[in-house]
């Protein structure tokens, strides 16, 4: 078994709206090994974002908190642990990047002033020594003339190339896990290629751990080991990215995959799921998915499925595959 | 490039956008200038009359008229006025006889002091009360900053003035009533005048921080595992600061019209209070010059404002070079 | 690279069939407790201001001199000022005095302003120019010294002041509206409108002006709570009531002598002003909160 570098267990994430708290995760668990790039897919709304926020506990001045559920860092049990040292993971241990690089930096400051932030606070190299460190990170990205963006601001620079402060930033004081929230979303196609290759060759060359974020396949296809399907706040699928691109099991995923046109294979529109995402405060009573199914029965209505692991290292939960049942659709 | 020719660069550029800004200044006060004059004369009553007195005879009156070159056009008498100020002449006072100018330097330097103490105080406790409420925000904080500052804006100066009179100086004796002699005298004033604009930039400090601090910068700035005591001054009120900065310079003519008021409240030998006694007196080159004084701080502060948004806005600085 | 579809839910369009502005301001405002107790003090002091003559317990005029000064008791509820006058019967006429003085004032100069700031961004160009340029010249002048200019020239006096304060707060009128006008020029119905070949005015009229009108009531709001405050102040310097009249301003200015021995002649007009005032402050930001979210920061 590889080690198993941070590990997410039955987490539960509630938000409050108009005096109501509305739970918007419900038992998520998945886990991401040393080195392994995790894909974490859904339509946006399902939770993606959130999880990635509750891992790194980033509810300042928003009403989230994590009502259930473990998150164990190594060995550490992180919903436990204090601000203080949450602090200290945070940037460090963990860090995190994300989907807009245009809105991400700070615009009235240098931006070796921040890269250097978090080299200072969590290396504690002086001055002189962060700033070394700072234009290396400028360098390993692929940024030209480091030495003199370093003196530029936000604004001075492209989409792509702050997007690649930002991974600078992320990776400046060589994290275990790398948590990448839609990084190249807002960036055009030709970009998109860049910063994927850029986070695949980091991610190879330190053996980073990385959960990447994303409602686009392709990125999945091209980058993840294996894949964690979510849908309304809950996973329905695992799987490795192999696996689920040639046999989805849950229908969301078979939906979603369906979506996805295929190369060489001509069709006039992408298919998609009818209906949509059910609002969380007003969830439907069995499988969530079950109004939008085509495959649901009354049972689907009545109870939520549980997780089972249909094959070797395939957890699914829908009633489909449960063995107690007989239910099975061609 | 060397960054040192960057820098020269730099300055050039602000020096060029300075120069052209004050070109662009010159119209607005040339027409102030002579809507000032022409009003000066729509108020009605006699200047000669007050200075030869009641009891001169029609011969003296209009003597001095002529002396006084009251009967030239007033294009004429306008012209001859902004020579004179261009050498630093700003007419005779009709109350006093003295000099305009003379009048207006220890009183200029006490508005000036007061003013400035007024904004200094208020621009720094009205960003404390912003940013805890906006840090508390709809905690108990927020309740209390922002309860201070709606009353803030709503307590009239002058009101204001005479409480603290009453309390810190007839009640405990800490402070004097009024003048201008010492650091003391400033103490009161300044809390009267500057506790409007306090109540301002603590509401605008706490609806701009709000703003900041749901963008993605911010949580940026977390996700890097930097303190809260780091995060809202270092990322936050900095970039709150450029509107901030911008609102106290607007509100700089509420300051103004304000030292009207409580001057007369403190009998702060000012030009606030130096306006109100020119009206009663009808000393007209004196309102005259007041008035046109009052107007050139207004829109010389108004300038420096719009420099220091450059400055404060690196998108704004760095366009240039 | 496919990309899934994504779907938002939009909640107001659920709605859309039973949607009833005055109804949805009505539920908004209800939920602004500050604001709405204020606006409720606000309702009282229009009532006072209405029927105060016929309420007061005393003459405001009549003068007592057997009683001076006194305190506030039980028969003179805010005490009695220097000619023995019942104080809580002057704060009466004074609420008729400073909200008539301070909503005719911003009346006239939001009517004003609110023309000249529909003209200005309607039709642009040389229009817009001299009446952003003449806005810009009277800005030159903070208010209560543009107004303190004004009334040297007219004389003191309460319409005196009135007219002063309405012509301050025109070129801050002007302005709201012509930002206001300059955005909803660009927007689809206006265009249709025009591209359909409406006349001006009425365009004006039935499509841009009510699309400023919210933000129109917030600035009126905040506006008079300005004015009262100005009036006060004009009062205070000796430029508007003439001294034996009621007005909060006047008694301040008359109580001053008399702030160290009896300090309630000074206290008491002083806190008509700061309550008034204040509530009319907390309407507006309730209101703007209502009506207009995005003037927020402004």
């Amino acid at each position: 078994m590889e080690d198993i570098i941070l590990k997410v267990e039955q987490l539960q994430t509630d938000f409050q709206k108009d005096n109501q708290r509305i739970r918007i995760l419900n038992g998520v668990s998945f886990h991401i090994s040393k080195g392994e790039i995790l894909g974490l897919v859904g339509e946006s709304g399902c939770g993606k974002s959130l999880t990635s926020l509750s891992i790194m506990r980033l509810f300042k001045g928003t009403s989230g908190e994590i009502s259930g559920g473990n998150i164990f860092f190594r060995d550490e049990d992180i919903t436990k642990v204090t601000e203080n040292q949450m602090r200290k993971i945070r940037g460090k241990q963990i860090a995190m990047i994300f989907q807009e690089p245009m809105t991400s930096l700070n615009p009235v400051m240098k931006i070796g002033e921040q890269l250097m932030e978090p080299i200072r606070i969590h290396l504690g190299y002086n001055n002189k020594r962060a700033k070394q460190h700072a234009v290396q990170m400028l360098t390993k990205v692929g940024i030209p003339r480091s030495n003199e963006i370093m003196n530029e601001f936000p604004h001075q620079l492209s989409g792509g190339m702050r997007q690649r402060v930002m991974i600078a930033i992320a990776m400046s004081c060589n994290p275990d896990v790398l948590i990448a929230d839609e990084p190249t979303t807002a960036l055009d196609v030709t970009i998109q290629a860049q910063i994927l290759d850029l986070m695949r060759k980091l991610q190879k060359e330190e053996n980073m751990s990385m959960l990447l974020i994303t409602h686009d396949l392709g990125v999945v296809a091209e980058m993840c080991d294996r894949v964690v399907v979510m849908y309304a706040g809950r996973v329905v699928e695992e799987a490795s990215v192999h696996d689920l691109f040639q046999s989805p099991l849950h229908p969301y995923t078979r939906g979603l995959i369906g979506s996805v046109p295929k190369i060489g294979q001509k069709k006039d529109r992408l298919e998609s799921i009818a209906g949509r995402v059910p609002d969380p405060s007003n969830m439907p009573k069995g499988c969530k998915f079950a109004p939008r199914c085509s495959d649901a029965t009354a049972e689907c209505h009545e109870k939520e499925p549980s997780m089972l692991e249909v094959e070797k290292n395939r957890y699914c939960s829908c009633w489909l595959y449960d063995k107690g049942r007989s239910l099975i659709s061609g | 490039m060397h960054p040192k020719i960057l820098i020269l660069k730099g300055v050039a550029f602000v020096l060029r956008y300075i120069f052209k800004r004050v070109l662009e200044m010159i119209p607005t006060l040339l027409i102030v200038s002579i809507i000032i004059f022409y009003f000066i004369h729509l108020i009605p009553g006699d200047p000669v009359r007050l200075v030869v007195g009641p009891d001169a005879t029609s011969e003296e009156v209009s003597m001095i008229r002529e002396e006084m070159g009251l009967n030239d056009p007033i294009f004429i008498q306008y012209m001859s006025y902004m020579q004179g100020i261009l050498q630093g002449d700003l007419g005779k006072s009709l109350k006093t006889g003295l000099p305009v100018m003379e009048m207006f330097e220890n009183r200029f330097k006490n508005s000036i002091y007061l003013t400035l103490f007024s904004i200094i105080w208020a621009f720094i406790i009205g960003i404390i009360i912003g940013t805890f409420s906006a840090v508390f925000k709809n905690k108990l904080p927020d309740n209390i900053g922002m309860l201070t500052a709606v009353s803030g804006i709503s307590v009239p100066g002058f009101w204001l003035g005479l409480i603290l009179i009453q309390f810190f100086s007839v009640q405990l004796g800490w402070l004097p009533t009024g003048g201008a002699d010492s650091w003391k005298h400033f103490i009161l004033p300044s809390i009267a005048l500057g506790a409007g604009i306090m109540a301002m930039i603590a509401r605008f400090t706490r609806s701009s921080l709000l703003e900041t601090l749901g963008s993605d910068f911010i949580r940026t700035a977390r996700a890097k595992g930097l303190r809260e005591m780091i995060v809202i001054p270092k990322h936050a009120l900095r970039n709150s600061m450029v509107s901030v900065v911008t609102i106290t310079g607007l509100q700089f003519g509420f300051l103004l019209g304000g030292s009207v008021v409580v001057e007369t409240v403190f009998s702060f030998p000012g030009m606030g209070r130096l306006l109100i006694d020119s009206i009663a007196f009808r000393d007209y080159p004196v309102i005259q010059a007041l008035l046109l004084l009052f107007s050139i701080q207004f829109i010389v502060v108004n300038l420096i404002v719009d420099i220091l948004y450059s400055f404060l806005n690196p998108k704004i600085r760095t366009i240039s070079s | 690279m496919g990309v899934l579809k994504e779907e938002v839910i939009n909640e107001t369009t659920i709605n859309k069939s039973q949607y009833s502005p005055i109804k949805e301001f009505w539920k908004n405002w209800k939920r602004q407790k500050v604001a709405f107790s204020a606006s409720l003090f606000v309702l009282l002091l229009i009532i006072i201001a209405f029927v105060g003559p016929y309420i007061t317990p005393y003459d405001p005029y009549e003068p007592n001199y057997n009683s001076i000064l006194q305190g506030p008791s039980s028969s003179h509820l805010a005490g009695t000022d220097e000619y023995g006058r019942d104080i809580f019967s002057r704060l009466i006429y004074g609420t008729r005095i400073s909200l008539s003085v301070s909503f005719i004032s911003v009346f006239f100069g939001a009517v004003v302003g609110t023309i000249l700031g529909l003209i200005s961004g309607f039709f642009g160009g040389f229009l817009d120019r001299i009446i952003m340029r003449s806005s810009d010249v009277m800005f030159a002048f903070p208010d209560i010294i543009l107004a303190i200019a004004i009334i040297a020239i007219l004389g003191p006096g309460l319409v005196n002041v009135v007219i002063a304060i309405a012509v301050f707060t025109v070129p801050s009128f002007a302005r709201l509206i012509r930002g206001a006008t300059l955005e909803v020029k660009e927007t689809v119905f206006v265009e249709a409108a025009r591209s359909m070949g409406a006349k001006k005015t009425r365009i004006i009229y039935k499509h841009i002006f009510p699309e400023t009108f919210s933000s129109l009531m917030v600035f009126f709001t905040m506006r008079i709570g300005t004015a009262i405050l100005a009036a006060a102040s004009l009062s205070f310097l000796g430029l508007g009531a003439s001294p034996g009249t009621p007005d909060w301003g006047a008694m301040l200015t008359m109580g001053r002598d008399y702030l160290g021995t009896s300090s309630h002649v000074v206290i008491m007009p002083g806190i008509a002003i700061f309550l008034t005032v204040l509530a009319f402050n907390l309407v507006g930001d309730g209101l703007r909160d209502v009506l207009d979210p995005k003037t927020k920061n402004h």
